[in-house]
């Protein structure tokens, strides 16, 4: 494969309140970022389960990041205590088995940083494709 | 040798089902082997006496047992805790899986089990009987050889080496003394583990996971797996019957199994103990455990009923997931 031509596809859980908004920002101010980060957007950062995490790079994710509220600013109060606590749980399991550690992300992006929003994701994905493509966490049968 | 005979643990379980105290009592008896021995359930003296089993291979832990066998049950149930089934005693206890007015647990010394698999390294298959002559065990091969002794310190289970703790944390009733909580080197081989490059690691959990069949049996065995409906007990979710078909999927079971207990893993070890492969499951179970020792301060589920998990529970200052890497330069 043509690494010039490889373009990380990139999972983004954004939290409906405050990531989710600040990707709009971005948007609506014309700040790009690549095309291949696909938003999936959740009520709080808290609702990623791990299991989603794993199964996104089942599915043939290159990297995942989380965004959520800052600490403290959850529309929930706490939602997104948890998620730091859990994924901080996560991605050093996940670094224990092998796996890049670069890969997985944690970001805290409000509404009101859209300029943060495309930064993170354009460092996030620069990041990815230096590492190229996920395989070892990856599933054969999910390959198109 | 254990410090109880087998003897006094049926006096025991004779004298309160005598006295009405317990109805049952939930004890080992003999599988196949001399060394397969599995829990029951007893009702009366004679059947006690007939096939009640104390020795070095009574290694399962009763805690899971007390939600099933403790629902339907008329009066109390007889269980035998070691002190490490005494900390998932507590877990369930907080986690509100049974009720502890039917339990009447009897603490018991533990001197740590044999391990089965390091025996047979020794003397090969077939093992047709294993006697204990108190330091000592005994072994005998179905092909006649001479019996070989074998020293008990030199196959002591892997979870006994790093025994946490002598001490029992719950019981109505102790027999024998008490011991203390035990300061273990148990961390010692998950730091061997992050002490290794990330290629190296991603190969040796790639060997190890690559070997799971997916019979489920540390799910079954794991004290803190209790659900009453769980994907793998349903037979038309299709879990059961599952071929492993991609190493993925072990990995993926095998973290989010790790994940589901972590916080509430007593590290008792059962997983790995259970394995017909042999993984080292345990590695997981104490990766978490010891990152949650690291980040969020000392715990250890179980130690009392009713501590709050870590994974439940948050300070507004806690380590951020970017954060947990640095001082540990894996990719050196």
């Amino acid at each position: 494969m043509q690494m010039n031509n490889y373009k990380p596809l990139i999972v983004a859980f954004c939290c409906n309140w405050c990531s989710y908004a600040g990707a709009d920002l971005a948007g609506n101010n014309r700040l790009s970022y690549p095309a291949d980060v696909k938003i999936i957007r959740v009520p709080c950062s808290c609702r990623v389960n791990p299991m989603f995490v794993l199964r996104a790079f089942q599915r043939g994710a290159d990297g995942v990041i989380i965004c959520g509220c800052h600490p403290g600013d959850c529309h929930y109060t706490s939602g997104n205590y948890y998620t730091r606590r859990r994924m901080a749980l996560l991605f050093s399991m996940l670094d224990y088995l092998g796996i890049e550690k670069e890969r997985t992300r944690v970001e805290w992006v409000s509404a009101a940083e859209g300029a943060k929003f495309a930064a993170t994701m354009n460092d996030f994905a620069e990041t990815v494709a230096k590492l190229g493509e996920n395989k070892r966490l990856e599933d054969l049968r999910c390959k198109r | 040798m254990q410090a109880l005979t087998r003897k006094q643990l049926i006096d025991k379980a004779v004298s309160l089902l005598d006295s009405n105290t317990v109805s049952a009592v939930l004890g080992w008896k003999r599988g196949e082997f001399d060394y397969d021995i599995t829990p029951a359930v007893f009702t009366s003296a004679d059947e006690l006496n007939r096939e009640f089993i104390w020795n070095d291979f009574c290694g399962a832990n009763f805690s899971k047992y007390l939600v099933s066998k403790t629902d339907r049950l008329e009066g109390k149930l007889l269980v035998f805790l070691k002190p490490c089934d005494t900390y998932s005693f507590n877990q369930l206890l907080t986690e509100h899986r049974f009720d502890r007015e039917k339990v009447y647990a009897v603490g018991i010394p533990c001197n740590g089990m044999a391990d089965i698999d390091k025996i047979k390294k020794i003397t090969g298959d077939g093992i047709s009987k294993i006697t204990d002559n108190g330091d000592n065990l005994i072994v005998e091969t179905l092909y006649g050889d001479a019996p070989v002794e074998i020293d008990k310190a030199d196959v002591l289970a892997e979870r006994c080496i790093n025994c946490k703790s002598k001490k029992h944390v719950a019981y109505d009733e102790l027999l024998g003394e008490d011991g203390e909580v035990i300061s273990s080197n148990r961390f010692d081989e998950v730091e061997k583990l992050e002490k290794m490059t990330p290629d190296e690691r991603y190969a040796f959990w790639q060997n190890e996971l690559s070997r799971c069949i997916r019979c489920n049996a540390c799910r079954d065995v794991c004290p803190a797996c209790t659900c009453e409906k769980c994907v793998f007990n349903n037979p038309a979710s299709g879990a059961e019957s599952k071929a492993p078909s991609s190493s993925f999927e072990e990995k993926m079971f095998h973290i989010i199994r790790a994940f589901h207990v972590a916080g509430r893993c007593t590290d008792c070890g059962e997983c790995s103990r259970v394995c017909p492969q042999n993984i080292p499951l345990h590695l997981l179970n104490r990766k978490f455990i010891k990152d949650i020792n690291c980040f969020y301060g000392e715990y250890q589920a179980g130690a009392e009923v009713g501590s709050r998990a870590p994974l439940v529970d948050y300070t507004t200052d806690d380590i951020e997931p970017c954060d947990v890497f640095n001082g540990r330069d894996t990719d050196a």
